[in-house]
């Protein structure tokens, strides 16, 4: 869908992106993950060409990205903001307009899209009247309703409430199933793992992660598992695994935490704890994405010291 | 192109919509016409009031015969004496006046006047005139020179000035109705381009506050949204024009049927001289209102209206695009509207200048050094030349100013967008005059 090549971005005094290349896939959700500063933003604007890079280059649909491809976009920013003075419906179908929608088809899909989130009532109502959560709502639609096949959110749930940010979050996976590619920039990982198929970590302005989510879950175990289990008996570190800790219930369940020695397998490990303990389930500790973009922003940070 | 229109539109119609457009827009001209129905107004009442009814007892006996009315005076020999005049007086209204022309008038040289309230000082001084002139006549027939010899003499020179036109032509100018319509241009046109231009600045310090400006200009270019919204904001002053325009005759016409009865009015206009003597007494007033007001329409038409409507319209274009450029860079850089003030003041310097020029050296030599190059200028050409205007101006010397202000539309909005489009998105920092080169030289 979008191939970004060594893309430069230099202001006068700071590099906010150095060398940036990603693959976004078509049809999948791509979690854009990076402290605040990393250079999200940047990346972002200019991919919807508000700025435009020093070097590199950026295709979408293999073409080289002109702004022509503007009206497949659909950009939601972080500052939200809309014309205060203007009638919901009214600027709505402007913003659509200016994506290249004619007046009618924009009428017709804001209808659509009013209805299904229920807020019909909000059409002749003045933007400054809205609340906050209200004005955001409305601001997603405005980022979809022409229909694009690119979707760039960022940070799309702020500001929502559970319940709202619920109903948000299906109408991405919909538009998501419904064909469009979804680019969702965040530095909140609870949703990333839920959402995204494939993601990218910028920090310092650089990308120092990327690929599908299980590939990076599966590069980053650190084969270490829990062991619950019943009954107590003498087990220690062997050459097979290292006990990392040993919690003992009384006449309750215990739990061992193990990490693998390199090239041992876990049917291995489990044929030697059989005789020792009265296994009830093991379970791999898999790192979260939150873990690893910790790791990574940490270990990062102090290379950079 | 598509989207500049729809941005045109947008900011167009949103503007024109608001309610205190249409306030402005109907209020101002009712304010000038209420300000043109109150001075013919006054004028009339005050012709009225000073109007006086003056009934002489003549005892001297030569004198009431020479007293002849006039407009503000009305004279009435009554032989009656002056118990029976006196109650009268009292029963009758203020202006009205008894004289009391002594026996021996022509020695004492005194008069008495007696009236029930203050009396008008035009009209005493009208009567002390009058009695004067008697007395003068009086005293050179004792002297026994014939007085038709002396009205014979008219040692009166005439100055009429005219204008020679290139064609060779010429034609009655007058400089006094020149400098009145051309003061009248200097503020409409400085108070136009600072309204239109400063609502341009609004408008982007808006689109920036409220973040709206990054969805905007993820879908046209940062030219586009300037040049759209200057374009529209342009659209509403020159629809604001047209309107006061039309409405002014509109009521003008309405003010004139109505208010003033017709026959009044032009009786008002034709006999303008007898108000304005009342005038200039009354309260001295300006000097341009000495001229008898059939005067001035005669001269208005020689004035060339049409030649001052399109020059006013090229002026104001071409100085509300360049002006307009410069504000909207001013409003790319800042983050509230509070911030304006150090970067507005730079930029609307020459206008502020031309504009205090405007009623001194401009309006004083409208074809001096000062005036000519100034007209020229782009930024200050606008208020220069229609200073100028009125008081004839070689129609070449309007093409080149003229085309100067595009070339200098041109290269202030080519530098303005530069600015605009990196100042657009930057939040939260103050900008100096360093940064703004620095924008200004980003690789777009």
């Amino acid at each position: 869908m979008l191939e970004i090549k060594n893309i430069v971005k230099q202001y006068a005094l700071h590099r906010a992106l150095d060398d940036v290349s990603l693959l976004i896939p078509e049809g999948k959700i791509f979690g854009l993950l990076g402290p605040n500063g990393a250079g999200k933003t940047s990346l972002i604007r200019i991919i919807n060409q508000i700025t435009a890079p020093d070097s590199g280059v950026i295709y979408f649909n293999n073409e080289i990205l002109t702004p022509q491809h503007i009206e497949q976009i659909g950009y939601l920013p972080e500052e939200r903001g809309l014309y205060k003075k203007m009638k919901v419906g009214e600027q709505m179908i402007y913003l659509a307009q200016l994506k290249g929608l004619s007046k009618q088809e924009s009428k017709k899909r804001l209808s659509y899209w009013f209805e299904k989130l229920d807020i019909t009532n909000w059409w002749d109502k003045k933007v400054e009247d809205l609340s906050k959560g209200m004005q955001q709502k409305v601001q997603f639609v405005a980022t979809v309703l022409h229909d694009p096949k690119l979707i760039i959110l960022d940070e799309p749930f702020s500001g929502f409430d559970p319940v709202n940010a619920q109903i948000i979050q299906d109408e991405i996976l919909e538009l998501n199933k419904n064909g469009a590619t979804i680019i969702y920039s965040t530095h909140r990982m609870e949703t990333v793992e839920e959402l995204c198929d494939n993601i990218a970590l910028i920090n310092k302005s650089k990308k120092i992660l990327d690929g599908s989510v299980k590939d990076i879950k599966k590069q980053y175990t650190t084969h270490t598992y829990t062991v619950d289990y019943k009954t107590y008996s003498s087990i220690a570190d062997n050459n097979l695994f290292h006990i990392l800790d040993n919690k003992q219930g009384v006449d309750a369940e215990s739990q061992l935490k193990i990490k693998l020695n390199d090239g041992v397998t876990l049917n291995q490990a489990i044929s030697y704890m059989l005789d020792k303990l009265d296994i009830l389930q093991i379970q791999e500790i898999i790192p979260s994405i939150h873990d690893i973009f910790i790791e990574k922003v940490t270990t990062n940070l102090s290379e950079h010291e | 192109m598509n989207k500049i229109l729809l941005i045109i539109q947008r900011e167009y119609l949103t503007r024109v919509r608001k309610r205190s457009f249409l306030l402005t827009t109907f209020l101002v001209p009712l304010f000038f016409i209420g300000l043109y129905v109150g001075i013919i107004y006054l004028t009339k009442k005050s012709f009225d009031d000073t109007h006086g009814l003056v009934y002489i007892i003549d005892d001297e006996g030569s004198v009431a015969t020479q007293l002849k009315s006039n407009k503000n005076i009305t004279y009435i020999q009554e032989n009656k004496d002056l118990q029976t005049q006196l109650a009268r007086l009292d029963s009758e209204d203020k202006n009205t006046s008894i004289l009391l022309i002594p026996k021996n008038f022509y020695d004492t040289k005194k008069a008495e006047f007696l009236s029930s309230g203050k009396l008008n000082i035009s009209t005493q001084k009208e009567i002390q005139n009058d009695l004067s002139d008697i007395l003068r006549n009086h005293q050179l027939e004792a002297l026994g020179i014939n007085i038709s010899h002396i009205d014979a003499i008219n040692s009166e020179v005439a100055i009429s000035a005219k204008e020679i036109g290139i064609d060779g032509d010429t034609k009655e100018s007058n400089t006094e109705v020149a400098m009145l319509i051309a003061i009248a241009l200097s503020v409409l046109i400085y108070l136009s381009l600072f309204l239109y231009g400063s609502q341009v600045m609004r408008g982007i310090v808006e689109e920036k506050s409220s973040r709206i400006i990054e969805v905007i200009i993820s879908s046209v270019k940062p030219f586009q949204l300037m040049m759209g919204k200057i374009i529209g904001i342009g659209l509403v002053g020159l629809t604001q024009f047209f309107l006061w325009f039309l409405l002014t005759l509109v009521l003008a016409g309405v003010a004139s049927t109505f208010l003033v009865s017709k026959d009044e009015l032009s009786n008002q206009l034709l006999n303008g001289s007898a108000q304005n003597t009342v005038l200039t007494d009354a309260a001295s007033a300006d000097s341009t209102m000495e001229l008898p007001q059939s005067e001035i329409l005669n001269i208005l038409q020689t004035v060339n209206i049409t030649e001052i409507i399109v020059c006013f319209f090229i002026f104001f274009l071409g100085g509300y695009l360049i002006y307009s450029a410069l504000f909207a860079a001013v409003g790319s850089a800042i983050d509230s509207e509070t911030e304006a003030s150090q970067f507005t003041m730079p930029i609307t310097m020459p206008l502020l200048l031309t504009y205090a020029l405007s009623f001194g050296v401009l309006i004083n030599d409208p074809h001096g050094a000062v005036a000519t190059w100034l007209s020229f200028i782009p930024l200050t050409s606008p208020i220069a030349m229609l200073v100028r205007i009125p008081f004839g101006v070689p129609t070449w010397q309007i093409v080149v100013s003229a085309s100067l202000l595009v070339v200098g539309f041109i290269l202030t909005t080519w530098v303005a967008a530069r600015i605009y489009r990196v100042g657009i998105l930057m939040y939260g920092k103050k900008a100096t005059l360093k940064e703004l080169i620095k924008w200004f030289n980003y690789k777009s």
